[in-house]
């Protein structure tokens, strides 16, 4: 069984929900990136999200597609160098880790060799944000063979068949996209409830839902309905923050999602 | 990401979901395919619909003054043949897309996206773009047909197309100048995809050439058949056979696949597409993808494109900010595989040769992006026999680019 489907199986059977952190790959260094995985972990997290640092992210607000571009320009991060750093730190944590992509990365690494030496360093599982269900068949497949999980996103507008469809192909968990727009951090919770309904009519894969998600109030009103809830930007702004005032990026990071972790449990506030 | 296979009917396609043969498709964030579906549905719907084809048509005849003429560059071809060998040097003739209404072909796709966001209910337009030429373009729809209009474009490019920009400003569009990365046309294009992911509801996204997520690339290159379709029966009227030769600059490819589709079935006609070669062949010097780069997916669509060994996209360069762009629409993707069109590349100082050129020879400005077609076609029509005929789309004028231009040509006598 991946660690994806345990993760979320282990919450299900103790009756609680999940956070979810993202974090660009690369920031802070390579180096660091046992070291932050366990903080993470430490801090409250059922999984980690790994952005693969892309030159066009275009589903990214601007506090992540600017972490990405300072993970290439300065750091020089590439896709092979991020698989050894995740070979590296996979013993150092037991939560599931799962990579958000581009298709234009992976197209060019090719399916096939991507998903082998993303299996191998100890990846759980793909995001591919711009790979929606008609076009992520060929990148679906290789994955499924090389024990990955595939989770498509699902959007405010995807309904009916599509919805059918795209909760149909994914496997590990379903992606529920908050809202529309890029990432980014809001001050209003979403209003997900009917949306999930809909999902959970169509599967009983765990929902884990982000964008717009940055508070611990937040987090609360997302799993009120979803299985996890996925933090991107605003961590992100912290690890970014913490880097260039020059203070601990790692313990920032594990500060931030404790707190945010407050907002999984119900007797808090 | 197909398989490798034979080459369909290159005159009915895309298929259903937006491939040409292995390229194109739909790559895009989930947030925007319910909005591509619907505008697909809408666009099939119009096509089929008489009063979408009576309203586009009375725009095009009476506001952009179509169609626009083909003219015989009569002292161009002169100065052909004065460097052609004896019994060489076709003839060159410029089809006139300078003059239509904001002076480059942009306005046949932007007068024709406009009325399907109309259609669909949409009160917003926003638009990309690199010369400014589809920005005005857009804008000038937009003012036409009462839609709010936002337009992005680099930072760098507002800088080099000054004046566009205030053309758009006067036009009651507002736009946005984008700081982010090389601060060019494929930043402004990230730029407006970032604002469609968060405005779909109620806004279109003018996508200005035919590249893009399906069914942008198929509607952009219907709209702007047009220059081919005229092109065709003008040649037919005025020289009674079809050209030897077409010659048109391709950046996103708009232009070229406008005047080249009605003439794919036309297999005497030598279909030629010009890329930006730049400062020259090394990576990051030019902006040719058909020649230089490699199959990839940039901005929804899987076509050759300038990227590194991991995907990253790459720097690309060109004088003409309108063919600074790392991809290329993927309809030309296949017509390269398949043969079918020559795709070549025209250096900033051969494009600014034939600018000048065209300008003293023909009193005619052509805009940076079409003197790369102008340059070719010269080279072209050399080495072809005298009784040939070379049509070139010129695909805009150059107003917008005398300073760029002018700076150039100065800086080039300075530096010998």
């Amino acid at each position: 069984m991946s660690r994806v489907a345990e993760a979320f199986d282990r919450l299900r059977a103790e009756g609680r929900r999940g956070l979810a952190p993202f974090v660009v790959a690369g920031r802070p260094g390579l180096d660091r990136l046992g070291e932050t995985l366990e903080a993470l972990e430490g801090a409250g997290a059922t999984m980690v999200e790994l952005g693969v640092p892309f030159s066009d992210p275009i589903a990214d607000g601007p506090v992540i597609a600017a972490a990405m571009h300072r993970a290439l320009t300065d750091g020089g991060v590439r896709p092979h160098a991020i698989l050894d750093a995740v070979a590296q730190a996979r013993g150092r944590v037991t939560i599931p880790l799962v990579a958000m992509v581009s298709v234009s990365i992976v197209h060019r690494l090719g399916p096939a060799a991507f998903c082998r030496d993303a299996a191998a360093a100890g990846l759980d599982g793909l995001i591919v944000p711009d790979a929606p269900v008609d076009e992520a068949a060929p990148i679906r497949a290789e994955a499924a063979g090389a024990g990955l999980t595939f989770s498509h996103l699902v959007g405010p507008q995807t309904t009916g068949d599509r919805l059918a469809r795209t909760v149909g192909a994914s496997t590990g968990f379903v992606y529920l996209l908050a809202r529309a727009g890029v990432t980014g951090e809001r001050a209003d919770a979403p209003d997900i409830a009917g949306r999930v309904a809909a999902i959970r009519t169509q599967t009983d894969l765990p929902v884990a839902c982000g964008f717009g998600i940055s508070t611990p109030e937040q987090v609360r009103a997302v799993v009120r309905h979803a299985d996890a809830a996925i933090v991107g930007s605003a961590l992100v702004r912290r690890i970014e923050d913490a880097i260039l005032a020059g203070r601990d990026p790692v313990a920032d990071a594990a500060d931030a999602v404790a707190d945010l972790a407050r907002g999984l449990d119900p007797a808090d506030g | 990401m197909s398989a490798p296979q034979p080459t369909p009917d290159l005159t009915r396609l895309p298929d259903a979901a937006g491939w040409f043969g292995p390229y194109g498709g739909s790559y895009i964030p989930e947030t925007l395919a319910p909005a591509c579906a619907q505008l697909a549905e809408e666009y099939a719907r119009a096509a089929s619909d008489p009063a979408f084809e009576e309203q586009l048509g009375a725009l095009l005849r009476d506001y952009v003054g179509r169609p626009t003429p083909i003219q015989r560059a009569d002292r161009l071809t002169a100065f052909v043949r004065d460097g052609a060998p004896a019994g060489r040097g076709a003839e060159i003739w410029l089809k006139r897309e300078d003059l239509a209404h904001t002076g480059a072909h942009k306005i046949n796709n932007t007068l024709g996206q406009a009325l399907l966001a109309r259609r669909m209910g949409k009160s917003r337009v926003i638009a990309e773009t690199g010369a400014g030429q589809h920005g005005v373009a857009s804008a000038t729809a937009a003012a036409h047909l009462g839609l709010a209009c936002d337009v992005y474009m680099g930072a760098e490019d507002a800088r080099r197309q000054r004046l566009n920009v205030v053309r758009m400003r006067l036009l009651g569009a507002r736009v946005v100048e984008v700081d982010a990365g090389s601060r060019t046309l494929k930043d402004a294009t990230n730029e407006a995809l970032r604002d469609w992911m968060g405005s779909v509801a109620h806004t279109h996204y003018i996508i200005g050439s035919v590249v893009g997520p399906h069914p942008f690339p198929m509607i952009v290159r219907d709209l702007q058949s047009v220059i081919g379709r005229e092109a065709r029966a003008q040649c037919l009227e005025r020289l009674g056979r079809p050209p030897d030769a077409i010659v048109a600059c391709v950046g996103g490819g708009s232009n070229a696949a406008g005047i080249f589709f009605p003439f794919i079935d036309d297999t005497g006609v030598r279909l030629i597409g010009v890329e930006a070669g730049g400062l020259g062949e090394a990576p990051g010097r030019h902006a040719a993808p058909l020649n230089f780069g490699t199959p990839g997916v940039l901005h929804g669509s899987l076509s050759y494109v300038m990227q590194d060994a991991d995907g990253q996209t790459a720097d690309v360069h060109s004088c003409s900010a309108g063919l600074d762009y790392p991809g290329v629409g993927p309809e030309h993707a296949l017509w390269k595989d398949a043969g079918r069109v020559d795709y070549t590349r025209v250096t900033d100082d051969e494009a600014l040769d034939a600018f000048s050129r065209l300008a003293r020879l023909e009193g005619i400005i052509p805009a940076l992006e079409s003197a790369h077609a102008v340059a070719h076609a010269i080279d072209q029509a050399r080495r072809m026999p005298a009784g040939a005929v070379v049509l070139v789309n010129l695909s805009g004028r150059g107003d917008k680019d005398v300073d760029e231009a002018d700076r150039l040509l100065a800086e080039r006598n300075t530096r010998g």
